[in-house]
């Protein structure tokens, strides 16, 4: 008669145990922390038809196929998926394994032995029923089998990318602390030791195989492993368009578990062409968030660009903007304001003619820059297009600026007062020459029934209706993707149409979605300017990769910002299309 | 009696009987401000400063001179839309001087 129970199987169960109920409780924290609204939501979401299939289709894709990782490098696609997918047929087959071949069930055990052994039989299912007799018996401890060198690949691979990281096309890899460094190493000896277990079915082994998944458990909540099972919560409350209102509550909680700390966003970050501030990207930032450390996570939520890079490389899709912002939403909220002398600023009733007007908002950074204002008149008259700039005689900010210092509510006031002055002009059509602007216009105006267009929407938009007529020189122009154009709004191609009709377009080594900021952001309330020059150059010698003749942006802050460092030109593409138009 | 002329209050300022506590915790927390040279780049450029009573230039030397709550009333109306910071020819972080003024200044109890 086989054996349902042997001593060796106890740490296993202990650490399973354990990671079951940590992960209930968290699941609580979670679910408990976050606003009652946001709790209906996620409850709806679960029950809509549409979201429900979506999830099923995120959670195998991302947390086991890691379908983004694969686009990305198919080398280290392999890696995560051969150790991911591998783990869970193992699990589902052994499982497969006990409950369908049933070569226990002549026993008499009772209901609680019942139970009990069914946690752990499936995974030490080869030291109880060592001999595979009939075929489908056979053809499953064949695909176990197969399944574990998959693993086992995969766990090679991961070994060859501590020797070597560009092997997976990855330059600087996350430093790990103590606890993360020795769960790795469970982690990679765990299948090995199941193989010389399975092979040998020497004691040894098993033991330590049900000892190192024990305490690869009782690490687990501990490191970057809690991403395991967080991230499928993470795609359950995304999908169910949660967003993170606090730096640690709630969905942000969610979110700093999910981080698996792979350390793409460290490559990514502009603030890596210096290995001091490599250690200020988003990674680490969550790593401290989760120590809760509140100096060095006011520290590095001060000092970020917010260009968004490492949340568009992000695998799990971890918004750390939004935690950053919402840790510099509790600094700064509470704040003295006086913004009472915005009534003195005001607009002409009407000054749009019902919409027969275009409406044009420089910005502050565009005043900086008047040669954008002239050129924008210049293709506003060469159109034929009626129009009326709103702020010609100073006007206000546009409250982003406020938004990224954490000043929230002094924003809405700001947000306020342009958004009556823009309904009282009457216009039909808003055009904006700053990304920054155009953001906050576009995420926090309630200007639903207006149509809102960066200038290289609406220049693109007139060029192709004809009401432009353009020379094309052969000047090799680079056109530079702004943060907050790009990455937000995917506004990409608009802007290179316009550069392409006035000239040659050539492209970045890094482009659109992974475009390099440069460096002037508003952003960063810290980082010093030699830093921020740093970046700058970086950002150039990025540009420069193709040998241009000359810089295209679509920012008057990148603008100006690289005018300083280069002495190539720079020119706004709204400068480049009135030099060319006749 | 009008003498065609009269004297105006005296602006003179006794450094001994000011407070510069808070000046110098504020300068620990942000060096630059000792760097300005009062060029007034960033009053010429500010935005609010348009509208209202807004000079980087001016907050800076009323917080050497102890005038903290004036200093303190202006940096209450920045906008932070940072053209100060991109016309600084000494390349200080304006906008996070003046978010530091706002923060050093605003809680008594800390100093």
């Amino acid at each position: 008669m086989m054996k349902t129970f042997d001593i060796f199987v106890i740490p296993f169960v202990v650490g399973m145990v354990f990671v079951l109920m940590f992960c209930l409780a968290a699941l609580g924290r979670v679910i408990l922390q976050m606003p009652h609204s946001d709790r209906r939501r996620l409850l709806v979401s679960l029950v809509t038809p549409q979201t429900f299939l979506r999830n099923i289709r995120d959670i195998f894709c991302d947390c086991l196929l890691h379908v983004k990782i694969w686009k990305r490098n198919p080398v280290l696609g392999f890696m995560h998926s051969a150790i991911a997918f591998g783990w869970f047929m193992i699990i589902v087959i052994g499982h497969i394994e006990v409950f369908v071949l049933q070569p226990f069930n002549d026993y008499n055990l009772s209901f609680a032995q019942d139970l009990g052994s069914k946690l752990y039989l499936p995974i030490f299912f080869r030291f109880f029923s060592p001999e595979a007799v009939s075929p489908t018996a056979k053809t499953l401890a064949f695909l176990m089998d197969f399944f574990l060198a998959l693993i086992l690949c995969g766990i090679l691979t991961a070994f060859l990318k501590k020797i070597k990281s560009t092997i997976v096309g990855v330059k600087r890899i996350t430093k790990f602390g103590f606890a993360d460094s020795v769960i790795r190493i469970a982690l990679w000896t765990i299948f090995p030791f199941r193989l010389a277990a399975e092979t040998t079915q020497l004691m040894v082994f098993w033991w330590l195989y049900s000892l190192d998944l024990c305490l690869f458990m009782f690490l687990l909540p501990f490191t970057r492993y809690m991403h395991i099972p967080s991230e499928m919560l993470l795609i359950l409350l995304r999908n169910a368009g949660i967003k993170s209102k606090s730096p640690r509550q709630g969905f942000a909680l969610a979110e700093m578990y999910s981080c698996p700390g792979c350390g793409l966003c460290i490559d990514a970050c502009p603030m890596s062409v210096d290995d001091e501030k490599s250690g200020m990207t988003s990674v680490y930032f969550i790593r401290n968030l989760r120590k809760n450390d509140p100096e060095k996570m006011r520290e590095m939520a001060e000092v970020c660009l917010m260009c968004g890079k490492c949340v568009s490389v992000c695998p799990v899709a971890i918004q750390s903007c939004d935690l950053k912002m919402n840790l510099r939403k509790n600094e700064s909220e509470n704040l003295i304001s006086d913004l009472s002398y915005l009534n003195k600023v005001d607009i002409s009733e009407n000054i749009c003619e019902k919409g027969e007007k275009v409406l044009f908002f420089a910005g502050c950074m565009t005043h900086l820059t008047p040669r954008i204002i002239k050129s924008m008149k210049k293709i506003f008259e060469k159109a034929g297009e009626r129009y009326e700039i709103m702020d010609s005689e100073g006007g206000i900010c546009c409250g982003r600026p406020m938004l990224l210092a954490g000043k929230t509510d002094a924003a809405q006031a700001v947000i306020a007062k342009n958004t009556e002055m823009i309904r009282k002009s009457g216009a039909r059509k808003l055009v904006v020459s700053c990304p920054i602007c155009y953001r906050v216009f576009k995420e926090e105006y309630q200007l639903e029934d207006i149509e809102i267009q960066h200038h290289s929407q609406y220049i693109d938009e007139i060029i192709s209706k004809g009401k432009l007529k353009l020379s094309r020189t052969k000047s090799r122009i680079v056109y530079h993707d702004p943060c907050e154009l790009g990455r937000p709004f995917g506004i990409y191609d608009e802007p290179r149409h316009v550069v392409e009709s006035c000239g040659v377009l050539v492209e970045a080594a890094q482009n659109r979605n992974m475009s390099v900021c440069c460096g002037g952001s508003l952003g960063s309330i810290t980082m010093s300017k030699d830093k921020r020059d740093a970046v700058t150059d970086s950002s150039l010698a990025n540009l420069m990769a193709n040998h241009p003749d000359e810089i295209a942006t679509a920012c008057p802050l990148c603008l100006k910002t690289f005018a300083k460092k280069t002495d190539i030109q720079v020119n706004d593409i709204a400068e480049l299309v009135a030099e060319n138009c006749s | 009696m009008n003498f065609g002329f009269s004297i105006s209050p005296s602006s003179h300022i006794m450094m001994d009987d000011v407070s510069r506590k808070r000046f110098d915790a504020l300068k620990k927390t942000e060096p630059d401000i000792a760097i300005c040279m009062s060029c007034g780049s960033c009053t010429a450029t500010c935005t609010a400063g348009a509208n209202a009573e807004v000079s980087l230039r001016r907050m800076i030397l009323m917080l050497q001179r102890g005038k903290d709550d004036e200093a303190l009333a202006m940096a209450s109306r920045c906008l932070l839309c940072g053209k100060c910071y991109l016309v600084c020819p000494r390349g200080i972080n304006t906008r996070h001087v003046l978010l530091s003024i706002s923060k050093c200044l605003g809680h008594d109890e800390d100093i």
